[in-house]
């Protein structure tokens, strides 16, 4: 090949090169005003629902999916400039760190009050939870007794050495849950639980809550803990998989501690939106009726509104009390549940 | 003029620094603390480890298959090159799932082992520091490999054949000639391996295994400390630059400009030792490319209903952000080497500064960028009546592309700066006596022999690009959704068999550039034959 002809690729290339900025330059700031959220849930689980509400009021919606830690820090950078009307997130503890930041507005609306229970959204209003992700026990139906389950703390009991399986403290879930159990119990009964489970770790914590369940359902382990709809999803697949969830900590007699560990995936409206009453608009539809089930159910969570049910699959799964104390706490304790399962030695 | 491109080029980094460095101004006294007790001892020791397994693995693999390659011929040969520079489009947290999916207990491997040899089988745990090294070298060890390629068949043969004729047998010629001649190459390429493992997240958080880079992605997003998280970072940047400088000191005072006749007569094996040669490469190609790529295809076509025609936009916004970094990164790196080529110390720190970025996790580099950008548009929005400055910060490519630059122009560095190497002043000032200056010097002598490092750059650099996720994901415009940024949105559910559609995708599209660097690699040898010749 003659040597020119390398530059005369790239002088093709340039227009292209050219036209690419110049489409991402020309991208319609705002022709009818759309609303802009930020989302750390996923474009699958949400894109399909707000399509509808685009195709039913007509109000243009962009979706930026991201991780919470930099979307979170996108927002304070962007400041009132920011572009973002709502902040969408899958746990407790981002949407009440956005709000002690001052990054959300309180929202005053009777709709989602009647909609969504107390302990689910904050108690300043500025956020609200739209589904519940209960965290939860699985077990082996081919080796464990249910009668043998209790509560989280008892699987730190002798008899459970060598048979549980955890995820890493590193999933906020995890530390979302630890939080909970320090709100309901105090630091030191949560770090004794803890240290107990690492104690009894059959293998070093799993990256994921579905390697959880088919390392419990491979014999690796006999117990853990995970996110019901981790379980749908296998079950869904593998219908006869010998793994069962099981609801701990049903006794009210636990007081605080009492209730499954639930947290939520919510919203708030940014300091920043242009029109907060669309994008209040927006929350409301999604606490209520068709919405809310599709919410919730697209992922086989659990709806925040008690008027709907869950998809058939989940509701199969039985009912359970859930546990009573603020999410908020999630986010206010995370930093010392983090710092409490270091010492633990749970990685 | 030199000193003050290599500034301009080193500003967006400049940026960054100084924002990471204000970290340490802005963190709290127990998150501080909680840095220096707790955090950088624990994970200290197993950063270190695979900070210094990885290049040392990728080295091994990649040395050897390029001397083999470059050098040798024997069955194969052809195919196994190209094959051999795949595993480079696949993103490393992939093959950690692949990996950890096959030889996990829960695995398929240990679940035959299990039913053919009892349940007492078992295989060391995948999920293990020992996994992560040996899965990061598999990964990586390409960047080696495409160096080593590259100095070994520009060494020119006559350098072997004199050590040779000096009595020296095949394999002292490697070590006392090829290699020492070669060092350049290497210690980019496994720089590049070193700061990639230091910088990667997904990969060894899929093997649970804690290092500098989880710690600070621990410190930012568990314990709400972004000022925690950049003054950790800070300490990556600082080890990173001043490895980097060591190993320029080290090698400052020699060489490498040789005889540049390429090979041209590859010393051919026979027998038993070429199907040596070709099995073992045949077995890394299959371990590192083949088998992972398949059981990727696999998981896409099980989720093929997922694959619809948004994907196309996805794949076209893929190749056409790598371009575009592509296109500004090499001619970056192409100045950043000659501006160095004047000499003085300000072109040489400039650059240092400019290719620290790879050190970087992406995420952090993305913030430190964007925070200063952000801020700085606000305020000229507070100052004018006009919008521009959020609007060009909110729908243009202008921060990604920023982005990509500082944390790429090591990658694009590496080989550009290599083949600088190879001019000689010798083979300038001749050029300079036949009266050519300016562009026909560039032109007619400093391109052809740079040629073949402007490719390889130019491919490493548009693969990473395509694989890049935490700075696409924050700072991308509305609507520039990528193959990768797809993945994450199935991994971050744990959806790992679906990321696969995207996944193969980003294989796939990775390896166009791939077959076009070799198709014009096999050219620059009668290039720059035919201008001997001439």
């Amino acid at each position: 090949m003659p040597p020119q002809s390398a530059s005369r690729r790239l002088r093709a290339l340039l227009p292209a090169l050219l036209l690419g900025t110049l489409t991402a330059c020309g991208q319609p700031s705002a022709p009818d005003d759309p609303l802009v959220i930020y989302s750390s849930r996923n474009e699958q689980l949400i894109k399909p629902l707000l399509d509808r509400y685009t195709q039913d009021t007509g109000q243009a919606i962009e979706l930026v999916t991201g991780k919470d830690g930099p979307l979170l820090q996108r927002l304070r950078a962007e400041g009132l400039n920011s572009p973002a009307d709502l902040l969408l997130t899958v746990d407790a503890g981002n949407l009440w760190k956005a709000a002690d930041d001052g990054l959300l507005q309180a929202v005053d609306s009777a709709t989602l009050r009647k909609n969504v229970p107390n302990h689910l959204r904050d108690p300043d209003d500025r956020w609200v939870g739209l589904s519940v992700r209960a965290r939860t026990i699985a077990y082996s139906t081919q080796r464990v007794d249910a009668a043998a389950l209790s509560t989280y703390a008892a699987l730190g009991e002798p008899q459970w050495k060598d048979r549980l399986c955890l995820r890493t403290s590193k999933k906020v879930y995890n530390q979302s849950l630890v939080a909970m159990m320090i709100a309901a119990e105090g630091a030191d009964a949560a770090q004794q639980t803890v240290e107990r489970w690492v104690a009894n770790l059959a293998a070093e914590p799993f990256a994921n809550d579905t390697a959880v369940l088919q390392a419990i359902a491979a014999g690796q382990c006999d117990v853990g803990i995970v996110n019901s709809y981790y379980f749908g999803r296998l079950q869904r697949e593998t219908p006869d998989i010998p793994v069962a969830l099981f609801w701990p900590n049903q006794d009210p007699a636990l007081s605080d501690a009492a209730g499954v560990h639930v947290n939520i995936s919510g919203a708030g409206v940014t300091k920043s939106a242009d029109d907060p009453a669309a994008a209040i608009a927006l929350l409301e539809w999604l606490s209520a009726g068709d919405a809310q089930a599709r919410f919730a159910g697209d992922n086989m969570e659990y709806p925040v509104n008690p008027a709907i049910d869950p998809v058939p699959l989940v509701a199969a799964w039985g009912d359970f009390t859930p546990n009573l104390i603020n999410v908020s706490q999630a986010g206010a304790l995370q930093p010392d549940a983090v710092k409490l399962m270091e010492r633990a030695g749970y990685r | 003029m030199r000193a003050l491109a290599a500034l301009l080029l080193a500003a967006p980094m400049l940026l960054a620094l100084a924002c990471v460095a204000l970290g340490w101004l802005a963190v709290d006294g127990e998150t501080a603390d909680y840095v220096w007790r707790n955090a950088i001892p624990r994970v200290a020791p197993t950063t270190l480890v695979l900070a210094l397994v990885v290049p040392a693995l990728a080295a091994l693999l990649g040395v050897g298959a390029a001397w083999l390659t470059a050098v040798h011929d024997f069955p194969g040969r052809r195919w196994l090159h190209v094959a051999l520079i795949v595993p480079l489009a696949i993103p490393a947290y992939l093959l950690a799932t692949v990996y950890i999916g096959w030889l996990d207990y829960a695995g398929p491997v240990q679940t035959l082992g299990r039913s053919l040899l009892g349940s007492g089988f078992a295989l060391p745990p995948i999920r293990s520091t020992g996994g992560a090294a040996l899965t990061l070298a598999l990964a990586l060890y390409p960047y080696v490999y495409l160096l080593a390629h590259s100095a070994f068949a520009s060494q020119g043969r006559r350098c072997l054949e004199v050590g040779q004729s000096l009595g020296m047998t095949r394999r002292q010629a490697l070590w006392r000639v090829a290699l020492p001649m070669a060092r350049p190459w290497l210690a980019g390429g496994m720089l590049l391996v070193m700061m990639e493992t230091v910088a990667d997240f997904g990969a060894v958080a899929a093997f649970n295994v804690d290092t500098f880079t989880v710690a600070i992605y621990q410190t930012w997003f568990a314990l709400f400390s972004i000022s925690g998280a950049l003054s950790l970072a800070s300490v990556l940047v600082v080890i990173a630059v001043l490895v980097a400088a060591l190993e320029r000191r080290q090698r400052a005072a020699r060489a490498y400009a040789g005889d540049l006749s390429p090979v041209r007569h590859r010393i051919a094996l026979h027998g038993r030792r070429a199907w040596l040669a070709s099995g073992t490469l045949g077995l890394l190609v299959l371990v590192a490319a083949v088998a992972p790529t398949l059981q990727l295809l696999a998981w896409a076509i099980k989720h093929a209903a997922d694959f619809d025609g948004r994907y196309w936009r996805f794949a076209a916004n893929s190749l056409s952000l790598a371009a575009m970094a592509t296109a500004v990164l090499v001619a970056g790196a192409t100045t950043l080497a000659w501006a160095q080529r004047g000499g003085g110390h300000l072109p040489r720190l400039a650059a240092r500064a400019a290719q620290s970025g790879y050190a970087l996790p992406g995420a952090v580099l993305a913030v430190a960028l964007f925070w200063p950008l952000a801020r700085l548009s606000g305020w000229v929005n507070a100052l004018t009546p006009a919008h521009w400055p959020t609007l060009l910060l909110h729908t243009s490519l202008l921060t990604l592309l920023l982005a990509y630059g500082a944390r790429f122009m090591a990658v694009a560095s590496q080989p550009v700066e290599s083949a600088f190497l190879r001019i000689t002043p010798a083979v300038e000032d001749a050029a300079r006596s036949l009266g050519l200056r300016g562009a026909a010097l560039w032109r007619l002598v400093h391109l052809p022999m740079v040629r073949s490092g402007l490719l390889t750059a130019a491919v490493l650099v548009f693969i990473d690009v395509m694989k890049e996720l935490p700075m696409t994901l924050m700072t991308r415009p509305y609507g520039w959704d990528t193959l990768a940024v797809r993945v994450f949105e199935m991994t971050a559910e744990g959806e790992w068999e679906r990321a696969a559609v995207p996944g193969i995708g980003i294989v796939l599209l990775g390896l166009l550039p791939i077959a076009w660097l070799v198709n014009l690699g096999e050219r620059p040898a009668h290039l720059s034959a035919d201008h001997h010749a001439a």
